[in-house]
């Protein structure tokens, strides 16, 4: 759709924003990443409220959202199957949900955009609504004890987004006033958003779809053909 | 008889506990537990108000009771399967949820629809639009006692439902949008009953015009009422006709760039400067009444030419990450899909309008006057499915 010309001149955009972030927080601006007009900055975890406070200052007056992300493989069989053969649907012990059954171990961590060397992430979004650009800004966490500092000075929107965050991934924000549960009722157990958290109804039954989903060439001919 | 310390310390102790006793009982303060179920919060919202005489000193939102856990379930599933689900936030303009979605996963595939689907897509975008305001528009008026609005927002959103199922199937959830285009092509005579019904909701349009803005009962209690600065909107992350009615013209339609046909079209971002339950009111009323223009023009200028570009039967999506917001009935709607080369995404944050939209609440209800808290929240107009996802 957008010619040669325009892409490049967004990411110039881009490119000026992140010279701009990295003056105002120096060696803190760890990673980085541009792709089609959007930037990704990763900066170290103790700069996680002043890289917010620089991003008002810059003009990014819109609070997008603020959420995390744990990057330890899968537990369920979602992407490993797609490598092997597709399963006969008719013989039981093919299904890909009785291979998986191995202890979570935090190994092949495949980050994403701007590095990561951790197992969690919080990443969050701001927008600026007179330059109409953005930025998605990430910082690792520690696997053990994940804990960063709240937002809520800077932008008063990242409270029930911090709420959310810290009751589905446990992770921890100084400085929150009332850091209490949002969704889940108080006395729930885990987090619900970590990859090891089990999905109940998918570790009792195999996910149907994913079987359809390789069968469906093999079997399906085309109508009156088949 | 001498009093010994441990007398004097207790005389001490039981005054300022009677100090503390009287300054309790001065203010009189209660609380006002309002719903899950109260209707002016389109779901189960609750909110639990600590009143001193009747304003309103400290408001508590209690969400979650309708929560889905949609953004793990998403995990589970592949990337077709998932706008099955995405349907379910925001159920008064479902097809308005797929869109951004597929647009990330369409992003990191590197495809891009063909211009007939496009355009189809931004049809169907405005008239889920037009489905959810019209509601709106009504209903805020039996929020605040008038009771016939609703009945005509009830009669003229059919219309828009009707076309809706007979283009797509699906009268609240249509599940239309693929990877690459969409489902179908519409059908016969569809065009001549859109445009007979876009006429028709500029009726309904008019129609509460006169009844409610010119009303001195609907102005005297909306006018003034739950004030949002705009600094103080967007740094909650409001967005959409809630943050245009306070003045900031930003419509992610106009100024995101975006596959979709908007920029072909001829229109206007409305706005308004007071801020208050009645600007938003206004704003929304005149936005439904600029998308059934869109829509003509969009059934105008519709090209031909194939509704589907060329895509893999076996969707598997790059390795990446993308973002892809759209301008949703509600307010700006994202999400931040993680691929990692598999079937479903890896990761799929939504952030869906409604939920920023009443984070704001307990800083907006600070202060105010019982019925007011009603006026205020019907005119942020939120969908619980959108709060709780």
């Amino acid at each position: 759709m957008s010619s040669a010309d325009s892409t490049t001149a967004t990411d110039d955009r881009q490119k000026a924003l992140l010279e701009d972030l990295t003056t105002r927080l120096g060696a803190a601006v760890v990673g980085s990443h541009i792709r089609s007009g959007d930037l990704w900055v990763r900066v170290r975890p103790d700069a996680w409220l002043r890289a917010a406070e620089a991003c008002k200052a810059m003009g990014f007056d819109y609070f997008c959202y603020l959420s995390g992300i744990d990057w330890m493989p899968h537990t369920w069989p979602n992407p490993k199957v797609i490598e092997g053969p597709a399963p006969d649907p008719d013989d039981e012990a093919a299904l890909p949900a009785e291979e998986v059954v191995e202890e979570p171990v935090i190994e092949g961590i495949q980050s994403g955009y701007a590095g990561g060397d951790t197992r969690f992430q919080v990443l969050a979004r701001l927008y600026s609504t007179i330059r109409h650009i953005g930025v998605t800004l990430k910082a690792d966490l520690d696997d053990l004890n994940p804990r960063i500092e709240s937002w809520i000075t800077a932008y008063p929107g990242a409270d029930w987004c911090e709420r959310e965050t810290w009751e589905m991934y446990g992770f921890d924000f100084t400085g929150h006033p009332n850091l209490t549960h949002l969704y889940l009722p108080g006395e729930f157990e885990g987090f619900p958003m970590r990859k090891d958290f089990p999905l109940l109804a998918r570790e009792v039954k195999p996910w149907p779809g994913l079987v359809d989903v390789e069968q469906f060439p093999a079997t399906y001919k085309g109508d009156g053909e088949g | 008889m001498a009093v010994t310390d441990q007398q004097r310390i207790s005389y001490i102790a039981s005054q300022a506990a009677d100090a503390r006793l009287n300054v309790e009982l001065q203010t009189e303060e209660m609380t006002l537990n309002l719903g899950p179920q109260h209707p002016a919060t389109h779901g189960t919202l609750r909110i639990v108000a600590r009143l001193d005489g009747e304003q309103v000193v400290k408001a508590d939102v209690v969400c979650g009771y309708m929560h889905r856990g949609y953004e793990k379930l998403t995990e589970v599933r592949t990337f077709p399967q998932v706008t099955t689900l995405i349907n379910r936030i925001d159920w008064l303009s479902s097809f308005a949820n797929e869109v951004p979605f597929i647009l990330a996963a369409e992003d990191l595939m590197e495809i891009e629809a063909p211009p007939r689907a496009q355009w189809i897509r931004t049809l169907f975008f405005e008239l889920s639009r037009i489905a959810n305001i019209t509601l709106f528009i009504g209903e805020m008026g039996v929020q605040l006692g008038a009771i016939t609005p609703v009945f005509f927002a009830f009669r003229d959103r059919e219309y828009v439902l009707n076309l809706i199922e007979s283009a797509t199937g699906g009268r609240f959830h249509p599940n239309f949008d693929r990877i690459g285009g969409i489902k179908d092509d519409l059908p016969k005579g569809w065009i001549a009953e859109t445009k007979d019904a876009m006429r028709r909701i500029r009726g309904y349009c008019d129609e509460l015009e006169q009844l409610l803005m010119g009303n001195e009962i609907f102005e005297a209690r909306t006018r003034g009422v739950g004030v949002i600065p705009a600094d103080v909107g967007l740094s909650y992350g409001l967005s959409g006709a809630n943050i245009r009615a306070s003045g900031v013209d930003w419509d992610l339609r106009r100024d995101a760039p975006s596959p979709l046909a908007w920029k072909e079209l001829d229109w206007k971002v409305w706005t308004h400067p007071d801020g208050d339950s009645f600007a938003r009111y206004w704003v929304r009323l005149q936005e439904t009444r600029e998308a059934t223009l869109m829509v003509d023009q969009l059934l105008d200028g519709l090209p031909s030419g194939p509704i589907q570009a060329k895509v893999p039967r076996i969707i598997k999506v790059p390795a990446g990450e993308a973002w892809a917001h759209t301008e949703n009935p509600l307010g700006e709607m994202g999400y931040y899909v993680v691929s990692q080369g598999g079937l479903g995404p890896f990761r799929c944050k939504i952030r869906s309008a409604s939920f920023h939209n009443v984070s704001i609440t307990p800083w907006l209800l600070k202060g105010v006057y019982v019925p007011d808290i009603i006026t205020i929240l019907s005119s942020l107009y939120f969908i619980l499915g959108d709060i709780d996802r």
